[in-house]
């Protein structure tokens, strides 16, 4: 076998209050598709990031050629022939594929300030030709399909004479048709001796492209395997393979009550595929899959925040229309967004205006002026339930603590009396000790008689908090699993339980 | 031409491409037939509206805002705004007047000074926007304000007249065709079609336009692609400021004074002209004879308006309404 081109040893990073990789070992050869996988947060990015010069390594080698090299920006990553193509492509919408494949290096005519637009079409052509890529390089890059606008990264990427190719996730947001494209030129990558390495979250194609699969959990190195030498089974049980904290499993109180939201045959898009399902009272009900599985979207079309493209919604028995947010909050449905801030929270302004904000005509007077004793009478009954700790009333958000701010975001929910609630991973960007409180915050609205939706990527959080898990794949819900007796591959298995999959198996 | 780029897309198997291509052609035609229709129905509404006289009127009310406009479509492409041209025009203006009226040097060297001052200027907020990080909105205003000062100080608050250099005022007045007897174009409006046609060019045919574009369409692209940015970011800033320098000496020459009064207000009818034009303010787009067609569009307006004794505050009132409608019309082809 021929030389190795990248050599990692015992590679370390850690960010605050996270050791992202811990003594990683991972080698790449010429012509070969070397696939990474692991949960999100195994490390897999991280270790990109640092091929790619993006982050910098605290401890280990990396080896290129056999030469221990530094790899300190993206350009010096170039340099050494490495290239990558992130999940979100950087390019330019306004410029044509051949402009952008040939940015920064363009053929020039004499004088070196004249561009030689004839030269940069033809050599865009020959890259193109080369990988069997029908696209013409004078259509504008914006007008292109994700999967071509892929392609046209890739040949960039290719045209710095890259030897080695990460390629991030690239194909979650492709179709089968477009997947099959992609895998082409993957293979006449890797005749021509690129060496790619390949991250993805689909398990189907780890076999259908790797030579080897490297598993990654936590941040520590699992394993390197031949794919013609391992299985799903156990690249999953490698992935996964953590030990719970059985004690920690919510035990449900009682028999949850009525169904209080009832979903049948949701569509939208590619996202959401014939989505039904039920909540009742007293129940939290985990929304598992991975990122990008169209769990989010589901939240966010029975909330009216998307418009649907079919499908019925009934809260309490009685079938009702949503089409904007305010529908879903007029029916006692709330929404809380992954990212808060954005979506959850005026930041910049005080606890008591937030908890306040969604119902606001019920603090005014006749005149239309606020009431501010009414406001503070209902903030801090609020504050009280939920042990919001903040030092007043007039407190700005941005200053409590990720735990906090999560519970003034439900503040606001159950001012307006919500009766579901639908928690998009709340408990992402939170430490440790505020997870528990959220998960205690979770218990309480449960027992309180609220029906709850929780939508996680961390299995543990899954597996801890629900009662019953609905696992979805690629806008489809795959399975529905007891809370107290599923397992994390059980779940797994169901989140990449691709459509292509159920046919041949 | 467009014809055949065309052709060439629709062999791809990018329908879509196909369609947008059109739309983005329809909006060119848009103003271009704005533009026509105003003329029509100013001719038919006044019949002193087409006259040799009054067209050229027109192209010369044109000429400073189209060339201030020209180098304010370079730093818009990018993604940037520039509010201080209009006064930038008046400090170099003020300066030229300085060089010769004042110190009696040649008419050449006040030229000279004019295109080096603006240059600095924009040099200066080029350097504010990427290398200090400071929003050009915020940068140019500043800058704004700052050469409007300048003026005023260097000029004592009173305009610097050009009685010891009757040539300088030939510049922006005087003509390159006398043999045209009753069709005299004055040199400004030549200037301002030469170098429409040199910025277009620069614009699509160089480094310094591609990157133009590039930089507007997605920067961080372009860094990650190892293009000093930064560099180039300077440069579009500093190349605007000379253009201020050419207007500044044109409307100088025009007014055969330098007016340190004048000038806050012209950076938003040359924003106006690049926007109506079809130029982003979102950067990425636009195109040089969009710029010009707009600013014909508002010149030709307010002339019309004008000749038919609409008062001058009811001529600002349709000019608002057209930029409005103007970008409304962008937001629809961009929305899909």
């Amino acid at each position: 076998m021929a030389e190795p081109i990248i050599v990692v040893r015992n590679l370390s990073k850690a960010f605050p209050g996270v050791q992202a990789l811990k003594d990683v070992q991972f080698d790449l050869y010429p012509g070969e598709v070397h696939t990474l996988v692991g949960e999100n947060g195994a490390g897999k990015s991280t270790l990109m990031k640092i091929l790619s010069g993006v982050y910098q390594r605290d401890s280990g080698e990396i080896l290129i050629g056999g030469k221990p090299v530094e790899i300190n920006t993206p350009r010096a990553a170039q340099r050494l022939g490495i290239s990558i193509i992130h999940q979100e492509l950087n390019l330019m919408n306004h410029l044509t594929a051949a402009q952008n494949i040939f940015i920064g290096k363009e053929p020039r005519r004499a004088g070196g300030f004249f561009l030689d637009e004839k030269a940069i079409n033809a050599k865009a052509k020959a890259l193109f030709d080369m990988l069997h890529v029908d696209l013409d390089p004078r259509v504008k890059v914006g007008e292109l399909t994700i999967a071509k606008q892929q392609m046209v990264e890739i040949v960039k990427a290719l045209s710095f004479d890259a030897r080695v190719l990460i390629m991030d996730e690239p194909t979650s947001p492709l179709n089968e048709a477009e997947v099959e494209e992609l895998f082409e030129i993957i293979r006449h990558l890797r005749a021509q001796g690129v060496g790619i390495v390949y991250i993805s979250h689909r398990m189907d194609e780890l076999f259908r492209i790797s030579d080897r699969i490297t598993v990654l959990r936590d941040g520590q190195y699992m394993g390197t395997y031949r794919a013609s030498e391992t299985n799903l089974d156990q690249v999953i049980s490698l992935m996964v393979g953590r030990k719970i904290d059985e004690s920690a499993r919510r035990v449900p109180k009682g028999k949850p009550g009525e169904v209080v939201l009832e979903v049948r045959n949701l569509n939208r898009g590619r996202l959401v595929k014939n989505v039904s399902f039920t909540v009742r009272r007293g129940e939290i009900l985990g929304f598992a899959g991975l990122m990008g599985a169209g769990r989010t979207e589901v939240a966010r079309a029975v909330f009216g925040a998307d418009p649907v493209d079919s499908g019925e919604i009934y809260v309490k028995g009685k079938k009702v229309v949503i089409r904007h947010p305010r529908d879903a909050a007029k029916h006692g449905i709330g929404y809380l967004s992954e990212d808060r801030k954005r979506y959850g929270l005026a930041v910049g302004m005080s606890v008591i205006d937030n908890i306040c904000m969604t119902d606001l005509p019920t603090f005014i007077n006749s005149l239309g002026v606020l009431k501010p004793k009414k406001m503070e009478k209902t903030a801090s009954e609020q504050i009280q339930a939920l042990s919001i700790k903040t030092p007043s009333l007039l407190q700005k958000v941005k200053f409590l603590s990720g735990g906090n701010q999560q519970k003034v975001v439900v503040a606001k929910w159950l001012v307006k009396n919500c009766d579901v609630l639908f928690f998009d991973e709340p408990t992402r960007g939170i430490d440790v000790g505020a997870k528990q409180e959220i998960y205690q915050l979770l218990n309480e609205l449960a027992s309180l008689g609220k029906a709850i939706v929780m939508i996680s990527s961390e299995l543990p959080e899954i597996l801890r908090m629900s009662d019953r898990i609905v696992v979805m794949c690629e806008g489809r819900i795959t399975g529905e699993l007891d809370g107290s007796t599923a397992t994390e591959e059980a779940i797994m298995k169901l989140a990449t339980q691709r459509e292509t999959m159920m046919k041949t198996a | 031409m467009a014809n055949k780029t065309n052709a060439a897309t629709a062999v791809s198997p990018a329908k879509t491409a196909f369609a947008t291509r059109g739309a983005s052609a329809r909006q060119k035609l848009l103003a271009f037939s704005s533009l026509v229709l105003l003329v029509i129905v100013f001719s038919i509404l006044s019949p002193n509206f087409f006259q040799p006289y009054n067209l050229i009127a027109i192209m010369l009310a044109t000429a400073v805002n189209g060339v201030l406009a020209i180098g304010v479509t370079f730093v818009i492409i990018t993604g940037g705004i520039d509010l201080s041209v209009g006064t930038t025009m008046t400090f170099t203006a003020v300066m030229a007047a300085q060089t010769v009226a004042v110190w009696n040097l040649p008419v050449a060297l006040g030229v000279l000074t004019a295109l080096i001052v603006g240059a600095i200027c924009g040099l200066a907020s080029g350097v504010m926007v990427a290398k200090f990080k400071i929003p050009p909105f915020i940068a140019t205003l500043g800058m704004n304000m700052l050469t409007k000062g300048l003026s005023l100080i260097i000029a004592h608050s009173k305009p610097i007249y050009f009685t010891n250099a009757p040539s300088f005022s030939k510049i922006s007045m005087g003509t390159m065709f006398p043999f045209l007897q009753n069709f005299q174009i004055p040199n400004a409006v030549i200037i301002l079609f030469v170098l429409a046609v040199l910025a277009s060019f620069v614009l699509n045919n160089t480094i310094f336009g591609r990157y133009t574009f590039a930089i507007g369409s997605n920067e961080e692209a372009v860094r990650l692609s190892g293009i000093n940015t930064d560099r180039w970011k300077i440069a579009v800033y500093a190349v605007n400021g000379l253009i201020c320098g050419i207007a500044g000496v044109l409307i100088a020459s025009r007014l055969n004074s330098a007016q340190p009064a004048l000038g806050q207000g012209y950076e938003l009818d040359a924003i106006a002209a690049a926007v109506i034009g079809g130029t982003s303010l979102s950067g990425g787009e636009g195109t040089i004879l969009g710029t010009i067609i707009g600013a014909f569009i508002m010149s030709t307006l307010t002339n019309g308006l004008r000749i038919l004794s609409v008062p001058q505050e009811w001529q600002i009132v349709t000019t608002g309404i057209i930029i409005i409608f103007a970008v409304y019309m962008d937001m629809l082809r961009k929305r899909r």
